[in-house]
């Protein structure tokens, strides 16, 4: 206690003086500035193609347009989109009923069971897969399955069942791994063998997680359009069921009827890209809505 | 109830050795306590007992161990067998985040395929009273597991254990994470459980392996990336009155670790 205590007062001017802090708040402020601005240019660009998306559709947005096909000219105007969203349904329901158990099995074995090479391949095939534009997916199905059994919902929902696997496998594995060893660990000390410990112990802790990743691998095949022109074509103005016809989808309609260059068909397009946002939307909204529960079941656990 | 003998056994992890050449016999109807420095083996060590140190990739072991007269690492033996009659308590609670207070504490026997609604109702009320949890939970044995203290958690996972009725249970650091109350309760129930079950516990509470174990084994290691060995085990009073060895003297008066 030899050294002379500086009274208060001269401690807080000392501290004021100090210009390493001013630089430090100005550089803070312009960084926050920075940071509000990217986030004002990418909030404001995704807001105005909602918006506007919105408006358009909702001008010509009517229950007829939900439980209608398009009439037969492309110049007239009224109809709906019916048959689209009837083989939108179809087709990401079959790619899903196909992609999520292939996948979430990929996803245990690479976790649970995948060493060394193999593994490492397949990891690296999938990563690979995520990068693949769609449009090649769609040949490829073009080439090895259209050109033998022709065009069809099928082939369609083969060729998005492709797009849909990697995102589910990654997203699966990656929710797997976070299953805490100990639970693991807990059920195989219990004398349980390990496959019945991935199928009731983590596979249902990793549940929601799952489905969230299978929700938005959906939301993401419903808007492909592109692999769609080349497998299940189109059927522009009659609703087709049958999965092994060709069949139309939201996307493909919307595609349609925006590149005819009539109004009353541009305008259906515009009504059937806002049903499609809105389906995607509600999709991503209970993805997010399941993610937060998992959070809440995974706590009990990490505690 | 059955002695477990352990005959050099030497445990890895890849290259690593983690434990070097330990012979030990755990008797039954007694608490066996292992104390050490951190890093010295103890986990290893037990988890070799259930043969959960295996399911470790690239872990293995030499040496054998015997449950009574069974050699649980012969050929022959399906190591989840094994681990029927072996329990264990992990350091941290770990409730199946999933399932209800009920489900888990009927977890084991219900994996294992019982399926009488009578006989998982008695095993659940048994195990839960046994674990001095019931009167704490019997009016809310549909809620989460997850949704207990700390304390509460952990004495859910040895009625999860105890449930399936093991001939051992082994308990790693089972206070570690618990207040000196939930502590106690546990150190209760560990006397209660040892007419019953041979105990193994691992502890770095001194006074903790004073007061609930019969036997104690002292591990150490020699320096870092040496393999742990197994010092001495005798009668706790004498471990800790009178030890044979004075690196065991060190460690329990506490001037090393
Ligand atoms: N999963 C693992 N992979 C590789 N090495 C491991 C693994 N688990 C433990 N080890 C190593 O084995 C040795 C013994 O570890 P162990 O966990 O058995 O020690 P411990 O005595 O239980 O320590 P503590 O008292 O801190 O729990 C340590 O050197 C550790 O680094
Ligand atoms: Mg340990």
């Amino acid at each position: 206690m030899t050294s002379p205590t500086p009274s208060g007062s001269a401690v807080v001017a000392e501290w004021a003086a100090d210009s390493n802090y001013r630089a430090r708040r100005i550089k803070n402020a312009v960084m926050t500035a920075l940071m509000l601005a990217a986030l004002a240019v990418t909030i404001g660009a995704l807001a105005w193609v909602l918006i506007y998306v919105a408006l358009q559709g909702f001008k010509y947005l009517n229950v007829g347009f939900l439980i209608k096909t398009p009439p037969g000219s492309p110049a007239k105007g009224g109809g709906g989109f019916y048959n689209g969203i009837i083989g939108t349904v179809i087709i990401v329901g079959i790619a899903f009923v196909v992609a999520a158990p292939v996948g979430v099995l990929v996803a245990v074995y690479l976790v649970e069971y995948g060493r060394g090479r193999t593994a490492a391949t397949v990891r690296f095939l999938a990563d690979v897969l995520v990068g693949v534009p769609s449009i090649v997916v769609g040949a490829f199905i073009y080439a090895t399955w259209v050109l033998n059994f022709g065009f069809s919902g099928l082939a369609g929902a083969l060729s998005l069942s492709i797009v849909m696997l990697p995102l589910i496998i990654r997203s699966a594995e990656e929710v797997i791994l976070l299953v805490p060893r100990d639970l693991r660990e807990a059920s195989y000390a219990l004398g349980v063998p390990k496959w019945k410990t991935t199928l009731r112990i983590t596979l249902p802790t990793a549940r929601n997680g799952i489905l969230t990743g299978m929700m938005l691998a959906v939301a993401r095949a419903a808007g492909e359009t592109a692999p769609l022109i080349l497998t299940a074509l189109g059927n522009d103005l009659f609703t087709e069921y049958n999965p092994l016809h060709r069949m139309s989808t939201l996307s493909l309609l919307i595609f349609h009827n925006a590149t005819t260059g009539f109004k009353p068909a541009q305008a259906r397009a515009w009504a059937g890209a806002l049903v499609l946002i809105i389906m995607i939307l509600s999709l991503t909204l209970v993805s997010r809505w399941l993610s937060g529960r998992r959070e809440r079941t995974m706590g009990g656990a990490v505690k | 109830m059955k002695r477990v003998s352990v005959d050099a056994v030497s445990a890895y992890f890849g290259a690593h050795k983690a434990v070097e050449d330990v012979s030990m016999v755990i008797e039954p109807a007694r608490v066996t306590a292992l104390i050490g420095p951190s890093g010295c083996g103890k986990s290893t060590l037990i988890r070799t007992i259930n043969r959960l140190h295996e399911v470790v990739p690239g872990a293995r072991i030499e040496g054998t161990v015997h449950l009574d007269e069974i050699d649980i690492y012969g050929e022959s033996i399906d190591p989840v067998l094994v681990r029927r009659q072996i329990g264990m308590v992990f350091q941290r609670p770990n409730p199946f985040p999933t399932m209800s207070i009920y489900d888990n504490v009927a977890s084991g026997l219900r994996l294992n395929r019982v399926k009488n609604k009578d006989t998982l109702d008695s095993a659940v009320e048994r195990s839960l009273k046994l674990a001095g949890l019931w009167d704490e939970v019997s009016s809310r044995l549909n809620n989460p597991g997850g949704g207990l203290s700390g304390g509460q958690q952990q004495r859910l996972c040895i009625a999860r254990a105890i449930a399936v009725e093991p001939a051992v249970l082994l308990m790693d650091e089972p206070c570690s994470a618990l207040d000196p109350i939930s502590t106690l309760k546990i150190e209760d129930l560990i006397h209660e459980l040892k007419e019953r079950y041979t105990i193994v516990i691992v502890t770095h509470n001194m006074q903790q392996a004073a007061r609930v174990s019969d036997v104690t084994a002292f591990f150490t290691i020699a320096g870092a990336g040496e393999p742990g060995r197994l010092i001495e085990m005798d009668e706790t009073s004498k471990i800790f009155t009178n030890p044979g060895d004075e690196r065991t003297e060190a460690y329990v008066t506490g001037r090393f670790g």
